[in-house]
């Protein structure tokens, strides 16, 4: 073989590799959607389970998870922000900056159950919030934060040092050079980090087992210190522990909860497309 | 720094009727960590005059310029030793507020640099950093800026355009209007025409030459025509010392030192 020849098997030889990488994920969403898109129907979305799960459908765990979505929106957005600001704007050499950073990696090294199990001992029994809306958005919350702390921190710093030295050489104090034009820049940013984030958030079992989840609740929870169903508990509930279970509601489940995830990620996805693509600098 | 370096008689000082300093220079040494890069600079700036720099690249203008107004000071590890008075106060006293004399010592840099916004909110930024204004008096500072700027007739209709779409001999003049927007008393300028060319450049030095009744200007150049053309005093720069500080039609025409000349003979001929 000449020089040429393996030149050009290596490139036909490592695109049909790269091209088996996508094939997993293929396979998976269409085996969901194969087994499950029988299911859905107007009455599986918005109705509760009946006849101990194995009929009726989901909706106090898709709404459970919305909410849950939410929660960990609002627990995470406010220190993920603050950290990242003071990460990318504020950070010296120095030990606090140190810790900091040391904390994120070790935080995004924890297995999700033990986010679950600190949820447990911190939030439902030492904070007596109870197993609760709350609880679960924070254990969750806590979970996201390394994602979308990095994710802040890279669009704080993609915005050009030039904005900073201008403003600051207006008179403006740090902090306005901050808010008025580090912040808005990289806001688009900063969102498409969190959203990304509750992709990951919402479908996660773990962290919620203890601190939120309820095993079988058709009743909508009323306020955030109550229990609620989730999907991605609910589906593990009806997959191992109850027995005659009808196959096609738990791929139906499934089938909901890829579509809620996807969703998440694809809003992320596109909200960074749009804005590279509106980018001026 | 030597004391023959300032020729007070031909500086033209007060003493012998000549302008005011806006700014005195004493005894100023600066420092990136261990690297020095400003020696023993002494030297006035004179009110209401424009004072270019000049040297070769790497001898410390745009550090000198930055200390001005410090905005070295976001760099970490820079020191300075020595005395700078604006209006005879030291700027490097403890007591004094960053982003008051930086309101007062304005900078317009070397890239034209208008923020992504509108033409209007870029110029209204700084006073509106500062607190001050109601709507309408906002509206009156953004357009005698942009009119001491000369850019206002070329932009009166399209404020709300982004500062982007303009021209970039446009742009430097925005970036000016932005500096003069917060009343500052002194403007430095670092290599503000380098990135335009040569009708865009004459323009800027025009209205710097207009600007020069109001303002006390600094501007760094490369360019040894621009100095001459566009300048009332110059400082010749070589590795962060500064070898002669002299009216500029003298320094032109009968540098004292031979680095002096070797460089301006070096550049023009
Ligand atoms: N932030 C910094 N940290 C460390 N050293 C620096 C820094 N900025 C400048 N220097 C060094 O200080 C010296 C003077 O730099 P300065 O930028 O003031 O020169 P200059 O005369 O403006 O050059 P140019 O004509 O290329 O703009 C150079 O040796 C440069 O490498
Ligand atoms: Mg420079």
């Amino acid at each position: 073989m000449t020089r040429q020849q393996t030149n050009r098997l290596a490139k036909i030889a490592i695109s049909l590799v790269a091209a088996l990488v996508v094939l997993p994920t293929v396979f998976v969403i269409l085996y969901v959607v194969y087994n499950g898109i029988g299911v859905i129907s107007w009455e599986f979305l918005f109705t509760a389970p009946r006849s101990g799960m194995r009929e009726g459908g989901i909706w106090p765990a898709l709404l459970g998870t919305v909410f849950l979505t939410f929660g960990t929106a609002i627990a995470a957005f406010p220190l993920a922000i603050a950290t990242a600001i003071y990460l990318a704007e504020y950070a010296g050499d120095n030990r606090l900056t140190r810790w900091v950073r040391l904390a994120i990696v070790n935080l995004a090294g924890i297995p999700s159950i033990v986010y679950g199990l600190f949820g447990l001992g911190a939030f439902v029994l030492f904070l007596n919030l109870g197993t609760s809306i709350v609880a679960g958005s924070l254990t969750l919350g806590l979970m996201t934060l390394p994602v979308v702390i990095s994710t802040a921190e890279e669009a704080l710093l993609a915005v050009p040092q030039e904005f900073r030295t201008v403003s600051l050489s207006l008179g403006a104090t740090r902090w306005q050079t901050i808010r008025h034009q580090v912040l808005p820049h990289a806001l688009p940013g900063i969102i498409t980090g969190i959203i990304l984030g509750l992709g990951r958030a919402a479908g996660e079992t773990a962290p919620i087992l203890f601190t939120v989840a309820a095993f079988y609740l058709p009743e909508l929870p009323r306020s955030i210190f109550d229990q609620t169903m989730a999907l991605p508990y609910h589906l593990y509930v009806i997959s191992t522990q109850v027995p005659g279970m009808p196959l096609s509601l738990q791929y139906g489940t499934a089938l909901v909860l890829l579509l809620v995830v996807l969703s998440l990620t694809l809003v992320a996805t596109v909200l960074r497309t749009r804005m590279r693509r509106r980018r001026q600098w | 720094m030597s004391s023959d370096v300032l020729d007070k008689r031909e500086l033209n000082t007060p003493e012998t009727g000549g302008p005011k300093s806006k700014i005195e220079v004493n005894d100023f040494n600066f420092f990136y960590g261990t690297f020095q890069a400003l020696y023993d600079l002494t030297l006035p700036i004179y009110e209401r005059h424009i004072t270019a720099l000049i040297g070769p690249s790497g001898c410390g203008k745009s550090t000198f310029l930055r200390a001005l107004n410090r905005m070295n000071d976001t760099v970490i590890g820079a020191r300075a030793e020595g005395e700078v008075l604006l209006n005879g106060q030291d700027i490097y006293a403890p007591n004094v507020d960053v982003t008051d004399l930086r309101q007062r010592v304005g900078m317009v840099f070397q890239r034209p640099n208008p923020f992504p916004q509108s033409i209007y909110d870029n110029v209204a930024f700084g006073p509106r950093v500062l607190g001050r204004p109601k709507a309408r008096d906002l509206a009156e500072i953004v357009e005698s800026s942009l009119a001491d700027a000369a850019l206002w007739d070329e932009v009166k209709d399209r404020l709300d355009a982004s500062a982007l779409t303009l021209n970039p001999g446009q742009q430097q003049r925005l970036c000016i209007a932005r500096t003069l927007a917060v009343r500052p008393e002194v403007i430095l300028m670092d290599e503000p025409c380098s990135a335009l060319d040569p009708v865009a450049t004459l323009h800027v030095e025009d209205l710097m030459r207009r600007l020069s009744a109001q303002y006390t200007i600094v501007i760094v150049t490369h360019n040894m025509q621009q100095a001459a053309r566009a300048s009332d005093y110059t400082g010749f720069f070589w590795l962060g010392k500064l070898v002669e500080y002299r009216r500029t039609p003298e320094l032109f025409a009968t540098p004292k030192e031979a680095l002096t000349e070797a460089y301006i003979s070096g550049r023009q001929g």
